[in-house]
């Protein structure tokens, strides 16, 4: 069974389309990610599914029933971090997970075992306002799990951080579906989605553009992969003669290959002792991401 | 039962460790309190300084009860001689002196200022009893009228009595309106509302904590004003006194809503406080949590009926310093009800959950 199941989902605020027509499944255990730009209607899909807000039209399925309107049975399996710091003012960060312990009629010692484990104990009695980014963070997602939910929402948790502060997370987040936990995460990271996600759903202008395991979507691109060596002894028409390369330029002094058979041209490049400097990269997830939604600059 | 301790205890615990709400709902109004019943409540006449001139024998052989009188009313702080009289006029005259008094032959002369007229007033009184009580007395003849005083329980209070309810009133009605348009836009802003909305628990368990945390705040002032009220400066509680604990439940109520009203209306934190702040101290003014409004026009006091505080301050004056009975709270509590009633309703109506 799926965990979640959307169908033809659509919200407007006014004119603008927030979400428009966007279906998908996201199976039990899953690790889901919806990845795209500021404004894509990641986070009002989200909301959707939560059930904050009813859409406009279209159906939302979460463990089984509808979300809208508020549904009490449904809450307690559910566990949800939003963008913004939510918390109690001026609560130390044990008194915020103790308050949401006892608002999900779970054990105090619950909340002290998740804040071990997102690594708070030792802030424990500083107020959830004096915690840096990351550590509130961790505080959130460590109240969105104190009643160990089945289906766990984490809407853009590292935007903001520092580039330790993300990959410290990446820890974190990487075992929350471990035992059997549906995750859905949004998220503006291509290397975050890649890293997590079991399945990613890019999204933008409130469409998915592509469905798929991160490696799928990477094929699916048909990319060719960029090698670069520092140029010793060949030249550009040499280089360019190798057989299997699409395309040799010079780039910052290094000699760069585009090619689609990089094995090939490996072999041709070791037999030469050529490899001095060798840099090889393939498509990520990033060139899908603006292959799909385009590479002008949206602010 | 449990979430519902917890959100209490939370609200709790966030306001006392806001300096600014603490100071803004006990110390600040505390502060007036003291203004008032400290400074302006000293009506007690302090006693007459005086210095006498030479022998006084009228004074010195009053009968004793007489001579005890005397000593209350008058504080003979020197005796000086006939050399001395014209530097103590002179004290007189500059008003570092009440009454310089002197005997001649058997006239007694008092040389006093006429600028505090109620001082003057005494002092003429006073004397022109002792001097006619003393030409009673040596005629050897039995007064044959005497004069006995009994004071009527009359409706004017003293000043500390008056303003302790009313400042109450207004203490209570900005720390349940700051802390509602603070907590409802506070917690929309942080999302803390969505997040709440997403857990289990029940609106009215969240709403209810909310309530419950107001109004033990609001009786924690209650007990403190009415504490340092008796103990420091003599306010004098009158029977029914207790129907102000109620009461102040009503009002907590009342002002909440005003609070959710301008939490609704406002985009920010900041802004729902200040307009929470500009609905509740002009009234506070209009509804005589400062001054008694006996004085003003009656267009004004046909105003300030229509503002729910004069009915919180009007109904604790009642129960509190007036004597009336404990039914005298109820029309106010009503009242107070109502407003709590319409402002919320008006409020859920234009309450937003997105600031944008």
């Amino acid at each position: 069974m799926n965990a979640i199941e959307v169908t033809d989902l659509a919200l407007a605020y006014g004119e603008l389309k927030a979400v428009d027509g966007v279906s998908f499944e996201v199976g039990e255990g899953e690790f889901f990610g919806i990845l795209g730009p500021n404004g894509a209607g990641k986070t009002t899909t989200l909301e959707m599914i939560e059930g904050l807000r009813k859409p406009d039209s279209g159906t939302v399925t979460l463990l089984g029933s509808s979300p809208w309107p508020r549904n009490q049975a449904l809450l307690p399996r559910v566990g949800v971090q939003l963008q913004a710091s939510a918390f109690f003012e001026r609560l130390t960060a044990r008194e915020q997970i103790h308050t949401f312990a006892a608002m999900y009629g779970v054990a105090r010692a619950r909340g002290d075992e998740w804040l071990e484990r997102v690594g708070l104990t030792e802030k424990a009695a500083v107020r959830a306002e004096k915690l840096s980014g990351g550590q509130a963070q961790r505080l959130a997602i460590a109240c969105a799990l104190v009643h160990d939910p089945e289906v766990v929402f984490l809407d853009e948790p590292t935007a903001a951080l520092d580039p330790q502060a993300r990959r410290n997370l990446w820890d974190l987040l990487s075992g929350l579906n471990d035992d059997g936990r549906t995750v859905i995460l949004t998220t503006h990271y291509m290397d975050e989605a890649e890293i997590l996600c079991d399945r990613v759903a890019i999204m933008d202008r409130g469409r998915i553009l592509e469905l798929g395991s991160p490696a799928e979507l990477v094929r699916g691109l048909d990319a060719p992969v960029r090698i670069s060596i520092t140029n010793a002894d060949l030249t550009m028409q040499e280089a360019a003669a190798i057989s299997g390369v699409d395309e040799a330029a010079e780039e910052a002094g290094d000699l760069v290959l585009t090619t689609r058979q990089p094995s090939e041209v490996l072999t041709f490049l070791a037999n030469g002792k050529l490899l001095d400097g060798l840099r090889v990269r393939a498509a990520t997830l990033e060139d899908v991401f603006l292959d799909v939604t385009g590479r002008e600059y949206r602010a | 039962m449990k979430a519902f301790n917890a959100i209490a205890v939370a609200v709790l615990k966030g306001f006392i460790r806001d300096r600014a709400s603490v100071f803004f709902a006990i110390i600040f109004p505390l502060m007036f309190l003291v203004l008032f019943g400290g400074i302006f409540n000293n009506t007690e006449q302090s006693p007459i300084e005086t210095k006498t001139i030479g022998d006084i024998s009228l004074v010195d052989n009053l009968p004793k009860p007489a001579r005890e009188a005397f000593d209350d009313s008058f504080d003979v702080t020197d005796e000086v001689d006939e050399r001395e009289r014209d530097a103590a006029i002179e004290e007189v005259r500059k008003g570092d002196l009440d009454l310089v008094l002197e005997q001649r032959g058997d006239t007694l002369v008092a040389h006093y200022t006429k600028t505090d007229q109620v001082k003057s007033a005494t002092i003429q009184g006073i004397l022109q009893a002792f001097v006619d009580g003393t030409n009673v007395a040596v005629t050897g003849e039995p007064p044959k009228f005497t004069f006995e005083g009994e004071g009527v329980e009359d409706d004017s209070l003293q000043m500390i009595d008056f303003v302790t309810p009313g400042l109450l009133g207004w203490a209570i009605a900005m720390s349940a309106a700051f802390g509602a348009a603070a907590t409802l836009n506070g917690w929309r802003q942080s999302k803390l509302l969505r997040r709440i909305q997403l857990s289990p628990v029940p609106a009215h368990t969240v709403v209810g904590a909310r309530i419950v945390a107001t109004i033990l705040i609001a009786l924690v002032q209650t007990a403190i004003f009415l504490g340092i009220g008796t103990a420091g400066f003599g306010l004098t509680l009158t029977g029914s006194w207790w129907m102000s604990v109620p009461l102040v439940m009503c009002g907590t109520l009342c002002f909440m809503a005003i609070g959710l009203l301008s939490g609704a209306v406002a985009k920010t934190t900041e802004g729902a406080v200040n307009m929470a702040n500009f609905l509740v101290l002009p009234m506070a003014f209009l509804s005589g949590s400062f001054f008694p409004l006996d004085g003003a026009p009656g267009w004004l006091q046909g105003l300030s009926k229509a503002l729910p505080l004069r009915h919180l301050n009007d109904g604790m004056l009642d129960v509190m310093v007036r004597g009336e009975g404990p039914g005298a709270a109820l029309l106010p509590m009503l009242i107070l009800l109502a407003f709590a009633t319409v402002l919320t309703a008006i409020a859920a109506r234009l309450f937003r959950w997105e600031t944008i």
